[in-house]
C-alpha cells in the first residue's frame, strides 16, 4: 500500500456565467515511503493546484470543487474535517513553496516561526523549542543557527531563507513533504544545494517527496517516478530511467527537446514546442495537447484518449505515441527495473492512429 | 597578481566585523521605518514641534505665572479696551481680566489630552472591531463573513453620518464636558480605524506566509493573532498619528460650539477661540494665538504621520 494515494482527483472551478475550469482532471499517481515522486509541467497544467488540493488548502470559494481521492495512510485526505486536517498538516504532511520571501512571515524574527511548527504539534516551549530549532536548521545547513534565530527574513539571503522554510517542513519530521517548486525562486547554485538538501533529508528520514517542478534538469537529479501533467491530467508516468532513454507522449518528447544541452551541436537551434497552453482542447472532446500535436492523428480528436499502459509500469494518454528511438527490446531491457515482467514489448513499434492498446498492469518493485 | 599583505587583510576583517556586529540583534521592519523616519526633515519638523507641544503641556501648568481663572486685570478692563502685550502679560489679558498666557500654556495640556485619549479610544474601538472583522472575512469560512458582514454594516452607519454631526450627536446625549468630547472625537474615528485594519487583514490573509503556516498546521486564532495583525498594524499606526490631528481640530470645534468643558478653571484652545470672537476687532491676538496653537500642534502631528505613511510604504521602501 503506497503512503499516498491520489485516484481520479479533480478541481473545478466553476465561475458564474463563463465556462467552467478543469484545473485538474482524473490526476491518478501514487507515492511510497521514501520515494521522490516528480509532477512535471508547463505553467497551468495543474501542479500546484494538485498539491494545494491534497493539502486542503485552496481557496474555499463558491464554485470550488474537489472531486475524487487522495488516501494519505489509509484516510481520505479530501473527506477529512478541517480540525483533523489540520492536525496533519506540518505534522504528517508538509509543503515547501516557491517563494521563500513570501512564505515567511517578514515581521517576525525566524525562530519564532520555527518554533510555532514545534509548540503547535511536538508542545515544546521556551527553551527546549528554541533549542530544537536551532537544531533545525543547523541540519539544513544554516551556519549560526542560534543568531539566525532572532534575525527576520530579508537579512537572510535567498538560499538560507528557503533553508529555514525547510526547516520548518521538517520540523515535526513528515512522512510526506510536497515540494511546490521550491528552487525555482533561486539562483543555479543554491539551486543545486537546496537540491541536494532535499535528497539528503528524504534518504535520512525516509520521507516520501512529491516534487512539483517544471525544470526537467530537478526531476532528472531528484525524481524516482516522474509523472507528466499537461492540461489537468497526467499524460506519461514513468520511472526517471526511461523517462528520459525513451519518452511516449509527444509533449514529454517536446519538453524534453526544448531543453537547450551542452552536447548540441553549435548553431544547432532549440525544437520548442509550438503553440501555447491557451488552445486547450477540453479533454472530453479529445486530447488536450492535439492542437500543438506534431504527431496529431484523426483519432486524437473526438474522444479522450485512455491511459496506455506499456512494459515497466509506464503508462502514457496518447494514441500515437512517439516510436523509441532506435532501441531494439534487448536494449532496452537493462533499463528496465529488476523485477519487471517480461511482457514482449508490442507497442513499440509506431502504430499510426491505433486505438488504445489495453496492456496488462504490471507490478513494479523498485 | 598582487598579495594582499597580512596587515591589510587584517584590517579588513577586523571591517568586516564591525560591520557585521551592526546587525547583530536583528533589525526588524519598525528599527528600519525608524531609521528612515530620522533621515526625513519633514519629519523631524514635526517631531520637534511635537516635542516642544507635549513638554509645554506636561511642564507648563507648573510654571505658570499665573492662575489661568485669575482675573487679576479686572479693573483694567473698559469697554473696547482690553490690556495688550505687555511685561506681566506676555499674551496680553483676556475678555474678562485673565492672563492669556498662562491659560495658553494649560490649555495646551488640554488639548493634547483631548487628542491623545480620544485618538485612543477610536484606535481600540476601532481596531477591536476592525480587527474581529478583518479576521473573521480573511480567514473564517461562511460563518466569518456573515460576522463581517454585520460588523461592517454598523461601521458603514458612523461612517454615513458627518462626522461633526456625530461628535454633536454624542456630545448632546452625554452632556457637556471634557469627557464627552473625548468619546464624541473618538467615536468619530472608529469607523476609519476599523475600516483600515479590516482591510489591510484582508489583503495580508491572502498572502503567501499565511498559506505556508496554514500548511504547516498552525491554528486560525493563532495565525490571525501572530501573522496577519503584527503585519497589518503599519496603516493603522500612521492613521493614528494623523487622526491625532483632525481629533485637536475636532475636539476645538466642539468647545468652540460650547460642548466642551465649561470649568474656567481649566482653560482649552477652542474654548478661548469661542471667547475671543467677540473681541476680534479690539483684540484679535485672543482669537489668533489659540488658533495658532492649534494648526501648529496639528501640523506637527500631520508632518510626523506623513513621514510615517513613507517610512512604512513597502513600496516607498527602496
Amino acid at each position: 500500500m503506497a503512503l499516498l494515494e491520489v485516484d481520479d482527483l479533480s478541481v473545478t472551478f466553476a465561475r458564474r456565467n463563463q465556462r467552467a475550469v478543469h484545473a485538474v482532471d482524473g490526476v491518478s499517481f501514487s507515492v511510497d515511503a521514501g520515494e521522490v515522486v516528480g509532477l512535471v509541467g508547463e505553467s497551468g497544467c495543474g501542479k500546484s493546484v494538485t498539491s494545494l488540493a491534497i493539502m486542503g488548502l485552496l481557496p474555499k470559494q463558491p464554485g470550488l470543487r474537489v472531486g475524487g481521492k487522495a488516501v494519505f495512510d489509509g484516510t481520505d485526505l479530501l473527506q477529512l474535517d478541517d480540525r483533523s486536517r489540520r492536525d496533519i498538516r506540518g505534522r504528517d504532511i508538509a509543503m515547501i513553496f516557491q517563494d521563500p520571501l513570501s512564505s515567511l512571515n517578514p515581521v517576525i524574527p525566524i525562530g519564532l516561526q520555527v518554533t510555532e511548527v514545534l509548540t503547535r504539534h511536538r508542545g515544546m516551549k521556551g527553551d527546549a523549542a528554541a533549542k530544537e530549532a536551532a537544531q533545525l536548521l543547523d541540519r539544513v545547513g544554516i551556519p549560526d543557527p542560534k543568531r539566525r534565530l532572532k534575525e527576520y527574513p530579508h537579512q537572510l539571503s535567498g538560499g538560507m531563507r528557503q533553508r529555514a522554510l525547510i526547516a520548518m517542513a521538517v520540523a515535526c519530521q513528515p512522512r510526506l513533504l510536497i515540494a511546490d517548486e521550491p528552487t525555482t525562486a533561486l539562483d543555479v547554485t543554491i539551486q543545486a544545494q537546496i537540491l541536494e538538501l532535499l535528497k539528503d533529508l528524504v534518504r535520512d528520514s525516509g520521507t516520501a517527496l512529491v516534487m512539483i517542478t517544471h525544470d526537467l534538469g530537478v526531476v532528472a537529479g531528484m525524481c524516482d517516478t516522474i509523472n507528466v501533467l499537461y492540461g489537468g491530467r497526467v499524460v506519461e508516468t514513468a520511472r526517471r530511467r526511461p523517462l528520459f532513454r525513451e519518452p511516449r507522449h509527444p509533449y514529454t518528447v517536446g519538453l524534453l527537446g526544448s531543453v537547450p544541452r551542452l552536447d548540441a551541436g553549435r548553431g544547432e537551434k532549440l525544437n520548442p514546442i509550438p503553440g501555447s497552453v491557451r488552445d486547450l482542447l477540453p479533454w472530453a472532446d479529445g486530447c488536450a495537447f492535439a492542437p500543438r500535436c506534431t504527431r496529431r492523428v484523426d483519432a486524437c480528436v473526438g474522444q479522450p484518449p485512455e491511459l496506455v499502459l506499456a512494459h515497466d509500469g509506464r503508462s502514457y494518454r496518447c494514441v500515437n505515441p512517439a516510436p523509441v528511438p532506435g532501441l531494439t527490446p534487448a536494449e532496452a531491457a537493462p533499463v528496465t527495473v529488476a523485477g519487471a515482467a517480461d511482457v514482449p514489448v508490442a507497442d513499440e513499434p509506431p502504430a499510426p492512429a491505433a486505438g488504445p492498446v489495453p496492456a496488462p498492469r504490471e507490478e513494479e518493485k523498485p | 597578481m598582487t598579495i594582499i599583505s597580512r596587515k591589510k587583510k587584517e584590517k579588513i576583517d577586523r571591517l568586516a566585523e564591525l560591520a557585521a556586529r551592526d546587525d547583530e540583534r536583528g533589525v526588524s521592519l519598525w528599527q528600519e521605518a525608524f531609521r528612515r523616519l530620522r533621515r526625513n526633515p519633514a519629519a523631524m519638523v514635526g517631531a520637534v514641534i511635537l516635542g516642544l507641544f507635549v513638554i509645554v503641556s506636561v511642564v507648563g501648568p507648573f510654571l505658570v505665572p499665573y492662575a489661568p481663572e485669575a482675573q487679576h486685570w479686572k479693573d483694567e478692563i473698559r469697554v473696547g479696551f482690553l490690556p495688550g502685550v505687555r511685561a506681566e502679560n506676555w499674551f496680553g489679558v483676556d475678555h474678562i481680566g485673565r492672563d492669556q498666557f498662562s491659560r495658553m500654556i494649560v490649555g495646551a495640556r488640554q488639548t493634547l489630552l483631548v487628542g491623545v485619549v480620544a485618538t485612543m479610544i477610536g484606535l481600540a474601538v476601532g481596531s477591536l472591531i476592525g480587527g474581529i472583522a478583518g479576521a473573521a472575512a480573511g480567514l473564517g469560512g461562511r460563518w466569518g463573513r456573515a460576522v463581517d458582514n454585520v460588523l461592517m454594516r454598523f461601521i458603514d452607519m458612523l461612517l454615513a453620518m458627518p462626522s461633526l454631526l456625530l461628535a454633536i450627536s454624542i456630545a448632546a446625549i452625554l452632556g457637556a464636558g471634557l469627557t464627552t468630547v473625548m468619546i464624541a472625537v473618538g467615536a468619530v474615528s472608529v469607523p476609519v480605524f476599523a475600516r483600515l485594519l479590516r482591510g489591510s487583514m484582508i489583503a495580508q490573509s491572502n498572502s503567501d506566509y499565511v498559506l505556508a503556516a496554514t500548511s504547516l498546521g498552525v491554528r486560525k486564532p493563532k495565525i490571525a493573532l501572530s501573522h496577519v495583525i503584527p503585519n497589518s498594524l503599519a496603516p493603522v499606526i500612521v492613521q493614528a498619528t494623523l487622526t491625532l490631528a483632525t481629533a485637536i481640530i475636532e475636539a476645538a470645534a466642539l468647545s468652540f460650539l460650547g460642548l466642551g468643558n465649561n470649568d474656567a478653571a481649566i482653560p482649552e484652545w477652542g474654548m478661548m477661540l469661542a471667547d475671543a470672537q467677540r473681541y476680534i476687532d479690539i483684540a484679535p491676538r485672543l482669537a489668533i494665538l489659540p488658533a495658532l496653537g492649534i494648526i501648529i500642534t496639528a501640523l506637527g502631528f500631520t508632518l510626523l504621520g506623513e513621514a510615517m505613511r513613507e517610512a512604512l510604504d513597502p513600496k516607498l521602501r527602496k
